[in-house]
């Protein structure tokens, strides 16, 4: 394959986008904004191509750019998307524009920041998922923690800065204990290059000592579990997305959360196999315990924000589940949910955003009866509700049902107690939506709001024509994601050392102790 | 006799630095009108021409003054780093001086000598000479810590810098007469052996006070006490150039001792490893209680002293030091640019009589001074160790090196801290961020001297973030230029 620039373009595009900008006038918000949207339009647009030039039943990385950049310790530049990743690139780059959109006029103060905040987002956000070497993965997603850090304390609502403190406190506790983890893998294996430890693993030329392997794995997940996230690390999501501006929840529901699904993907599943397994009892409790404690939680929600917030509890145990599944197509569900997720969270936070730009507020009890002056909006809210709720023919059926259907195949009481959370995200999406558009209109004030204007009808309508595109066309995705979803079986596989050493291992719990 | 012109060639940069430090007090009582252009050029002149002269000893390595001074990659790594640091503390002084009616020669005369004491260290080859240096540099910034002389604080700040630095310092003396004592010799390179049988206690009981001596230098806990009155109460660039110059060169001290002398490495290495915990815990979880910002960073420069402390002992725990060595080194210079544009920029920001030095002053900063702001929060981003800055590059050769020696324990400590870490620097880009601004008074215009300088900090923090391999190859050459143990 030739070589190919597209992906640094990708990640650097809206970096790059940022001096322009920065060349505006801090006062000029409509050239600001319209700047900005432009660079993000480009970059969807870019990204498109990605679809095109990708070869579905390859399992190398394609599109792959290899430099040097530090000689010691070995690193470098390295970058390529797999069927894993291909999609949540696109994800990223669709979301980032209907984000700036979503936010367009509800944005008023220090607007330049903001929109450069979320250029410089997009770049981390796309590195993440392009990068095959640790540092640089590692290097990309700790930064992105400042964009985002300044989206949520400076432009959020009342708890901001709680929220935003909140939340990057976590996830470097995580990611510090991450890198610790990355670099004791260096030392093992004197590399930083994912394909290259992932195929000297393979081979057998590196084995990782069991206990290596358990507190290695031990520090990827907790990393990932925080950032997905998993029960009990869950406690700064709600916060975080609440506080957060409608840009910003929607950046983290579609795309930030994602990055912890696919970094288990991408590392802790291939690389550590053998712990993934040992482990993967412990962690679907958990996930269960996510998706029904998740859907519970949203059910007595008084904020409408915080509802979704909790959904997103919900559904990531969806996904975390199908991964620890190790079934084929519960992998692909899993990655597939995680679009829809993306899609279907990142509109219903979009539609509660444009609630608070009417109403400013999140409280459900404020609303009741809005199908009468917001008949658009509400259309498109149960519209996508349903979808979210799982509803067949939109995305969101696709997903949990793959999920379900492989893990059934291997797990049956896994399968059987997450199919409640389907039937607990009826209630509380339903729920929600008849206190907050059914009725008669409960405050004079709700009278006489305004429906949808141009900018949100288009916004609502690409998610709407998304959602039932993924509903209806999903062999598109999976066509393209089912290789790599396959390979990540083979990439597991160890040579006769490590099964003897497990073999060892496990001889040797079998004999109690005798000290 | 006069000595060999090679060695004279070696010493040029402390001779440069001597030199243009006489000068500049001899010329300053002619000088009647700009008294300040005269002086800070003469001064920057001075460091940036020893800075250049580093080339010297660069070309001529080997043992100078019949042994007294040992001039490697090393010594050159150390003085490049201290002298540029000196260069941009002369430059970014200038306007503060003015500000507080202090501009005098004999300020800038001191950083010189100062920093002169500073490269004895650095190359010094047997204890007599490193003494020598760590007493030049520490009484000139004795002084300098009291420079405004007429404001109580900072005449505490020295006096209280003065009594314990000289208990530090005579800890050093007796270690180095002990171990004198013990070995027969004050050489690092023939202090392998203890003289007479049964004087390996002694080598160890003079080794045990020469480490309390420089701990006391670099503040590492528990000698650590001193730090932030002495950091609070000095003028905000002598902040800048003591957390920077001679906490490097007494790094620099530390290592050389701990590469050269074997009994140090193995008997050192438990004490620098709990002092490297303690230090980072203490650092940090004070750090977090502290409302003004000097002495939170000062706070920030105890913990920092204990990452460091990490490689340390991660060099003191393997048989191939240099990975630790070199992360020293590298975090020496990458520490010392962000703590030094830290300081400068907190010295300007604070106005006049360092008035406004509060965290609660900084409000809103963002909205009234958004260059300045960035500015702050990129090097407290650094300090903090995210990616893309120089902070998270130092950093991360840190853990290398600490877990290459298998100090996975300690690496989690250090893990742990960085989280700690977090909570008070962002908790000053939150006030600067996202608080409305409460400032009644003006903001603060930024001389171009300073901007110069936090330019170079800057660019420097960034640079060191994003490209380390040419920094890092001339760190890991001079810390393979060490002599073996």
């Amino acid at each position: 394959m030739q070589p190919s620039y597209l992906l640094t373009v990708l990640t650097f595009l809206p970096l790059a986008g940022t001096a322009a900008l920065l060349m505006l006038r801090a006062d000029d918000h409509v050239w600001i904004r319209r700047t900005a949207l432009a660079i993000t339009l480009v970059e969807f647009g870019l990204s498109l191509l990605l679809i095109r030039g990708f070869l579905p039943d390859s399992v190398q990385f394609q599109f792959g750019e290899f430099h040097n950049w530090i000689p010691s310790p070995p690193i470098h530049y390295h970058l390529g998307v797999d069927g894993i990743s291909l999609f949540l690139v696109l994800l990223t780059t669709f979301l980032t524009p209907v984000a700036m959109l979503a936010s367009w006029k509800s944005i008023e103060q220090r607007v330049r920041g903001f929109f450069v905040s979320l250029l410089v987002l997009e770049t981390g956000m796309i590195g993440v998922f392009v990068s095959l070497d640790l540092f640089l993965f590692f290097l990309f997603w700790e930064a992105m923690l400042i964009p985002m850090y300044f989206l949520i304390g400076i432009w959020g609502h009342e708890r901001r800065i709680y929220a935003a403190i909140k939340f990057i406190l976590y996830t470097m506790l995580g990611s510090i204990l991450m890198l610790v983890a990355m670099i004791w893998l260096y030392e093992l294996s004197g590399s930083f290059d994912l394909p290259q430890i992932q195929s000297m693993l393979v081979s057998g030329q590196v084995v990782l000592s069991l206990r290596t392997e358990l507190l290695l794995f031990a520090a990827f997940f907790l990393a990932f579990a925080i950032k997905v996230p998993l029960f009990p690390l869950h406690t700064w999501l709600p916060d975080a997305h609440t506080e957060a501006p409608t840009a910003g929840s929607v950046i983290l529901a579609g795309v930030l959360l994602k990055m912890g699904t696919y970094g288990m993907l991408r590392f802790c599943l291939p690389l550590f196999p053998e712990a993934a397994h040992r482990f993967a009892p412990y962690i679907a409790v958990l996930a269960i315990i996510s998706i029904i404690y998740g859907a519970l939680v949203a059910m007595v929600q008084t904020d409408l924000k915080r509802l979704v917030a909790y959904s997103s509890v919900s559904h990531l145990g969806f996904v975390v589940l199908g991964l620890f599944a190790f079934d084929p197509t519960a992998v692909q569900g899993a990655l597939y949910q995680m679009l829809n997720h993306g899609v279907s969270t990142g509109a219903l936070f979009v539609l509660v955003g444009m609630l608070y730009d009417r109403r400013h507020t999140h409280l459900i009890r404020d609303f009741g009866g809005l199908a009468t002056p917001l008949p658009v909006i509400a259309a498109f809210f149960l519209f996508v509700s349903l979808a979210s709720a799982g509803l067949p023919m939109l995305n969101g059926f696709v997903g949990e049902f793959l999920i379900l259907a492989g893990t059934f195949t291997r797990h049956v009481n896994w399968a059987s107690s997450a199919a409640i959370g389907i039937i607990l995200s009826a209630v509380y999406l339903l729920w929600a939506y008849q206190r907050v558009f059914f009725g008669d209109v409960t405050q004079e004030k709700n009278r006489a709001l305004l429906d949808a204007d141009r900018r949100e009808r288009l916004v609502l309508a690409a998610f709407a024509a998304l959602i039932l595109w993924m509903g209806i066309g999903s062999v598109g995705f999976t066509r393209r994601t089912e290789a790599s979803a396959r390979n990540v079986f083979e990439l597991m596989q160890r040579p006769q050392a490590y099964n003897a050493r497990a073999a060892l291992a496990s001889a040797r719990r079998a004999i109690p102790d005798v000290r | 006799m006069f000595p060999p012109r090679e060695d004279v060639l070696r010493l040029m940069p402390e001779i440069i630095l001597c030199f243009s430090g006489i000068l500049l007090m001899l010329v300053e009582p002619f000088l009647t009108r700009a008294r300040r252009t005269v002086l800070v050029t003469l001064a920057a002149l001075g460091t940036g021409l020893a800075l250049v002269s580093t080339i010297y000893p660069a070309m001529l390595p080997g043992t100078a003054f019949s042994g007294l001074l040992r001039i490697d990659g090393f010594s050159v790594f150390v003085h490049v780093v201290v002298e540029a640091v000196a260069f941009l503390v002369v430059i970014g002084s200038a306007d503060y001086l003015d500000r507080e009616h202090i501009q005098h020669g004999e300020y800038y005369a001191l950083i010189l000598f100062a920093t002169a004491g500073m490269g004895v260290m650095a190359s010094a080859a047997e204890l007599m000479t490193a003494f020598v240096g760590l007493e030049t540099s520490s009484i000139s910034t004795y002084i300098l810590a009291s420079y405004r002389r007429d404001v109580p604080r900072s005449n505490e700040s020295a006096l209280k810098y003065f009594l314990l630095g000289s208990f530090a310092t005579a800890f050093f003396l007796y270690g180095i007469a002990l171990v004198y004592g013990a070995t027969g010799t004050t050489q690092f390179a023939r202090m392998t052996f203890p003289a007479a049988p049964g004087a390996e206690r002694l080598l160890d009981l003079g080794l045990a006070l020469m480490l309390v001596g420089l701990a006391f230098k670099i503040a590492a806990a528990p000698f650590q006490l001193w730090t932030p009155d002495v950091y609070e109460g000095a003028p905000a660039p002598v902040t800048a150039l003591m957390a920077s110059g001679p906490k490097a060169a007494a790094f620099a001290l530390l290592l050389r001792i701990l590469a050269s002398v074997a009994a140090a490495g193995t008997f050192w290495f438990w004490a620098l490893w709990i002092s490297a915990a303690l230090t980072m815990f203490v650092g940090n979880l004070a750090a977090l209680a502290q409302s003004n910002v000097k002495r939170m960073l000062a706070y920030s420069s105890i913990s920092h002293a204990g990452y460091i402390l990490v490689a340390l002992a991660a060099a003191a725990a393997s048989d191939q030091v240099e990975l630790g060595v070199a992360a020293v080194l590298y975090y020496l210079a990458v520490y010392a640019l962000m703590k030094l544009g830290a300081f400068i920029l907190v010295s300007q920001l604070g106005g006049e009589s360092e008035r406004h030095m509060e965290i609660d002053d900084f409000r809103g900063l963002a909205a009234r001074q958004p260059v300045a702001a960035a500015c702050f929060a990129l090097f407290l981003f650094s300090l903090l160790g995210l990616p893309v800055t120089a902070g998270f590059l130092g950093k991360f050769y840190i853990f290398n090196a600490a877990l290459a020696s298998r100090l996975i324990w300690l690496a989690i400590l250090l893990a742990i801290n960085t989280v700690i870490a977090a909570f008070y620097y962002l908790r000053v880009i939150v006030v600067m961020y996202m608080r409305e601004p409460n400032q009644t008074w003006p903001p603060v215009r930024m001389p171009w001297a300073v901007t110069f300088v936090l330019s170079i900090a800057a660019a420097g923090t960034f640079y060191l973030g994003l490209f380390p391999g040419r920094v890092m190859a001339l760190a890991t050459q001079a810390a393979l230029s060490l002599p073996g143990r």
